[in-house]
């Protein structure tokens, strides 16, 4: 009986079968959803160590460095199988984001051997990278003997792996011919809105299509409302203020962070359509935002939304959807609209997030770490993070077609396909990559605060912090 | 009789070698802890003197004192020296006060004084960090119950920590709550340990208390006074924990005082050279305004000994 099962799980995963064939196959048999979820894994398992030599490494101890977050929660959720498939031992930490990158900067500045491979952004690679705290992952990925035919690198989507790479090179295209594969995309984020469909409704008004018909939505809410303020958007002082709503909607007003010109870059935060954009924004926040904005982080953000205290978030689609399940006071009442700021633009700029896997310069059994890369980014451990558990946006072409995943994404989180879906060709990293990004970013936030708090008028603020970061990266052999 | 003594000469030898070699063997320890305190002081130094970013390498180089002289032509810099040292007055100042308040009043050791001040010692058992982040949702103007309070005073915008008016008062706060019963334990100490004669023919002879507080009581307790502000001073220059977890140094560079400069040019931008030059400044610093203070406690523990 159980061979029969096995040999039903083994021609889906070999494509013999079609879902529905494997549904009704299934049902006839009596396979429970959940024993049928447990068959198909150990299905995947079996496919993926048939053509790949998944126990050479067998008895080697891993360690992993993991931000905690729904992605890792996943990959924890089946990391029974990875260990089954390899005869490998995983142990890990879990930090929370205030201080995750804290501590692998920590851990990888002393040259510690701790952890072989942790969670990292694409940005932060631009650090780890050239500093030779990571591993160039071409040396892997090209490397038949160490990845797994079925691996299938090419189905990551494009400007994701375009985005995770870069040649080291200031200013250097990300994703050129001679950039070093510094991480694997992971799971990523876009930005767009995110909204209380109630509120709208209560308000009358509907999902802004532009800039100036969000700061209007905005402040109409917070006048109607009377309680939740109208938009959420990040404030604390750091990077992470600068790159999700702010630079998608920077971004498509065809503004750019810097120029680049002869192997050289210069500020360019303070043209005039720059100033325009960030009149709007500082007017948005002062007008409609939270009221203790500068202190506002990712979480922040997305718990007032939840609880009802804002009525939008401009910010990561991947916020507004877990705030739309869990325990969360709105949960079922949240809807998503990609958005495009400029009026002018035919579509959304998203920048994007990508929680990436990177593999430490400093490990002592890479090559093993390796293979729990190419497991925790393989299209099996993406299918079973996207259709069991929240491991939204898969990073791969494949899973983003899969039926059942979109079925499932579609039915309890409607418009969250469509504001991807219509986002997606759009959408990369629009940051220059530069080996200052986090100080630059930090004093463009820190600008961006005293512009709110009506300390520093925005033309003469954005003039300053142009001739600032010049002068630093005239220092730093950059200007 | 010759092997015995020869057996008795033996020893001899050896505890002369002993207890010439006693003095540097009983010095070592302190030697190895000089070595333990000066290496890592000593790489700061030379670290500070290098043009080296983690993520730069091959601009790694000696810059001599290009990283002080670049901090010192900085606006930004002394925005950060001022930030520090007021915020190091401020609080050590209120808690001075404060602390000075409440040791006076549980200053008879009653039963309920003594209960009292064991649990006034509660906030300083508390990690400043975790302090501060109870204070974070305590001040939250959504749900906040502090927010609340104010509201019902009539100020129904009060941002706290995230108004450029209004953050150095909430950290101040923060740090007040936290450090208050460090300042009233070290002074309710010195208070219950002063010599009882004088208090006593001050209230023979029916001397005011204000005079017997600023003649009597004041000039005794100085000597504490001065190592609770010192222990204070040092640590609150260097307060990191409070203002990081509330603000990471703003609004704008509103709260950017050494620590957090510092946590932020290693840690983030990865510049271990102006990181190293910033400690080593506010190594400076601390070390000028200890010699005053250390100063002062010796002048007054002259005069007391002089004056008996």
């Amino acid at each position: 009986m159980y061979e029969k099962e096995k040999g039903l799980f083994d021609a889906f995963v070999a494509g013999k079968l079609s879902r529905r064939e494997l549904l009704a196959t299934s049902a006839k048999l009596g396979i429970s959803a959940a024993a049928g979820g447990m068959l198909l894994t150990a299905a995947q398992t079996r496919a993926m160590a048939a053509e790949f030599d998944w126990m050479a490494h067998k008895g080697t101890k891993l360690k992993l460095l993991l931000n905690k977050h729904p992605y890792a929660d996943a990959m924890i959720a089946n990391l029974q199988t990875f260990k089954d498939m390899t005869g490998m031992d995983v142990t890990y930490d879990v930090f929370p984001e205030d201080v995750y990158f804290d501590k692998v900067t920590a851990a990888l500045s002393s040259g510690s051997s701790e952890y072989d491979a942790f969670m990292t952004g694409a940005y932060m690679t631009w650090t780890y990278g050239p500093a030779g705290w990571i591993a160039d992952l071409n040396e892997y990925i090209k490397d038949p003997a160490k990845t797994n035919p079925t691996y299938n690198w090419d189905d990551v989507l494009p400007g994701l792996r375009a985005s995770t790479a870069w040649n080291g090179v200031p200013g250097g295209e990300l994703g050129s011919a001679d950039a070093k594969q510094w991480c694997i995309p992971w799971g990523y984020e876009l930005n767009n809105l995110s909204y209380n469909v109630k509120m709208f409704e209560k308000a009358g008004v509907q999902p802004p299509k532009n800039l100036d018909e969000l700061v209007a939505t905005a402040a109409k809410l917070t006048k109607d409302l009377g309680g939740p303020y109208g938009v959420g958007v990040r404030g604390s002082r750091s990077w992470a203020t600068i790159h999700p709503g702010f630079l998608s909607g920077y971004s498509n007003f065809g503004q750019r962070d810097f120029t680049v010109a002869d192997g050289k870059l210069t500020a360019a935060m303070n043209t005039a359509e720059s100033k325009a954009f960030h009149k709007q924004w500082v007017q948005m926040i002062q007008e409609s935002g939270p009221k203790n904005w500068s202190t506002y982080t990712w979480y922040q953000v997305g718990t007032d939304l939840g609880a009802g205290a804002s009525a939008m978030i401009f910010d990561a689609d991947i916020l507004g959807y877990f705030m739309n399940g869990g325990d969360n006071k709105e949960k079922g009442n949240i809807g998503y609209a990609p958005f495009a700021a400029n009026p002018k633009a035919s579509a959304p700029t998203p920048n994007v997030w990508i929680w990436s896997l990177a593999l430490s310069n400093f490990s002592a059994q890479k090559d093993a770490a390796w293979y729990f890369m190419q497991w925790a980014s393989s299209v099996e451990h993406d299918l079973f993070g996207a259709r069991k558990m929240d491991f939204v946006n898969p990073v791969r072409a494949s899973v983003w077609k899969d039926e059942e995943f979109r079925s499932r994404i579609d039915k309890s989180y409607p418009g969250y396909l469509n504001q991807h879906d219509t986002s997606a060709p759009g959408a990369k990293i629009y940051f220059t990559a530069q080996p200052l990004f986090f100080d630059l970013t930090t004093q463009w936030a820190e600008t961006l605060q005293k512009m709110v708090a009506k300390e520093l008028p925005v033309d003469e603020g954005l003039d300053k912090l142009a001739a600032n970061i010049d002068k630093q990266l005239k220092d730093a052999g950059l200007g | 009789m010759t092997a015995a003594a020869d057996h008795v000469t033996q020893p001899k030898t050896s505890s002369r070698f002993f207890r010439r070699a006693l003095p540097y063997l009983l010095s070592l320890p302190a030697l190895l802890v000089c070595i333990g305190i000066l290496i890592p002081f000593f790489t700061a130094v030379y670290y500070s003197l290098l043009r080296f970013r983690l993520n730069l390498p091959a601009l790694k180089g000696f810059i001599w004192f290009d990283n002080y002289i670049n901090f010192l032509s900085d606006p930004a810099f002394w925005n950060t020296v001022k930030i520090s040292l007021v915020y190091a007055g401020l609080t050590v100042g209120v808690e001075l006060l404060l602390g000075l308040g409440i040791a006076l009043l549980l200053q008879k050791p009653t039963r309920f004084n003594n209960v009292a001040s064991i649990l006034l010692l509660l906030p300083l058992m508390t990690a400043p960090a975790l302090a501060a982040l109870m204070w974070k949702l305590m001040t939250n103007p959504n749900f906040g119950i502090l927010s609340y309070f104010v509201s019902l005073l009539g100020f129904h915008n009060f941002k706290w920590a995230s108004d450029p008016s209004t953050a150095l008062l909430t950290v101040t706060l923060v740090d007040v709550w936290v450090y208050t019963p460090f300042i009233m334990i070290l002074l309710l100490a010195g208070l219950r340990s002063l010599p009882k004669a004088p208090f006593e023919a001050a209230a023979l002879d029916g001397v005011p208390r204000s005079f017997v507080f600023f003649r009597i009581t004041l000039p005794m307790l100085l000597p504490y006074i001065i190592t609770a502000s010192l222990f204070r001073l040092l640590d609150s220059i260097q307060q990191f924990d409070i203002i990081y977890s509330m603000t990471q140094g703003g609004p704008g560079d509103r709260l950017m005082v050494f620590q957090v400069q510092s946590y932020l040019e290693f840690f983030q931008y990865t510049n271990v050279g102006r990181s190293a030059a910033l400690l080593i400044i506010l190594w400076a610093i601390t070390y000028l305004l200890s010699n005053v203070f250390i100063k002062q406690w010796l002048k007054l523990r002259e005069r007391a000994h002089g004056g008996a």
